[in-house]
């Protein structure tokens, strides 16, 4: 992983394969304290008290196809190496919450990357899906609401070509513009 | 900046164009893109943004594009799979500028790009 937008997306994709409804992503910036936070919090399944504790270890997985699961360690070492910190909470049958602190100007930290992008895939490719995200810098707070997009859409999808394009603009605009290129 | 307004007009110029799109039915191509770790690491996220803009530069109404989980060959990941015409076309090592092309041979012309395919690499 190169960008700590891949991490997003990832960790994302453990929630909708716990069978998440709705997802909500904040990211926060903080320039004056150098700190960024990422947290991610769904509805799915949950996990029990034994599996959570054994989770952000990488030969622990729920994928049957091998026994390596490197997304929860990569996303915990990212923010470690920066001399940040890292959590995860659960509860089986509420949902599951994961944040990563990060010191913004540490060597370590990777780029945030193309968080629009990540942003999008994961509202236009997951129509079954609610993800509410939230970024907030200096002060100022965008937030897209995929639930209220497909209220005044009624029906048509979020990957249709047109509804695409302007939900690429929108997010550009309301979110990707609250940090600029400082991340 | 835009707005939800924008959007509420954009839904009123598309309602009338929805319909016949809905009628593409059975000759449609599926593209799976694998989304997990391994894939994400590898550069899957390009090879998918590759493939909804050119399905979109190229107006492709019966192609549905999505992704999955880990399809179990990490080593060859990104891996692109084309299920067109009652076939699975396995698509290993992708990347934007293979992705593109899959989509100009195969999805659109009918020819698939053999050198991509797992069987060659």
């Amino acid at each position: 992983m190169r960008e700590l937008a891949l991490n997003i997306l990832d960790i994302t994709e453990n929630s909708l394969a716990a069978g998440a409804k709705h997802v909500s992503i904040a990211l926060t910036a903080d320039f004056t304290a150098d700190r960024m936070r990422i947290e991610i919090c769904d509805d799915g399944c949950g996990m029990d008290e034994e599996t959570l504790a054994k989770v952000t270890d990488p030969f622990t997985t729920s994928r049957t196809t091998r026994s390596v699961g490197m997304g929860i360690p990569l996303f915990k070492y990212s923010a470690e190496s920066t001399g940040g910190n890292f959590g995860i909470f659960s509860e089986k049958g509420k949902g599951t919450r994961i944040f990563a602190e990060y010191v913004i100007g540490h060597i370590d930290r990777m780029p945030l990357g193309d968080f629009g992008g990540v942003v999008l895939q994961l509202a236009t490719m997951n129509p079954s899906v609610d993800f509410t995200v939230t970024v907030e810098a200096d002060g100022r707070k965008g937030v897209l609401d995929t639930s209220e997009i497909k209220e005044i859409l009624g029906g048509i999808p979020l990957d249709m070509p047109e509804v695409r394009a302007f939900l690429k603009d929108y997010i550009q605009e309301n979110l990707v513009s609250i940090y600029g290129g400082r991340l | 900046m835009k707005s939800l307004e924008e959007l509420k007009a954009l839904r009123e110029k598309m309602r009338s164009q929805t319909d016949n799109r809905a009628v593409a039915g059975s000759d449609e191509t599926v593209i799976k893109v694998g989304m997990a770790t391994c894939g994400i690491a590898a550069g899957a996220r390009p090879v998918l943004t590759a493939l909804l803009d050119e399905a979109e530069k190229r107006q492709l109404h019966n192609v549905s594009i999505s992704q999955t989980g880990c399809i179990g060959l990490c080593r060859l990941e990104p891996i692109v799979e084309v299920f067109k015409g009652g076939q699975k076309y396995t698509y290993v090592l992708m990347t934007p500028e293979k992705a593109k092309k899959v989509i100009a041979e195969h999805v659109v012309n009918g020819n698939p790009v053999t050198e991509y395919l797992i069987g060659n690499n």
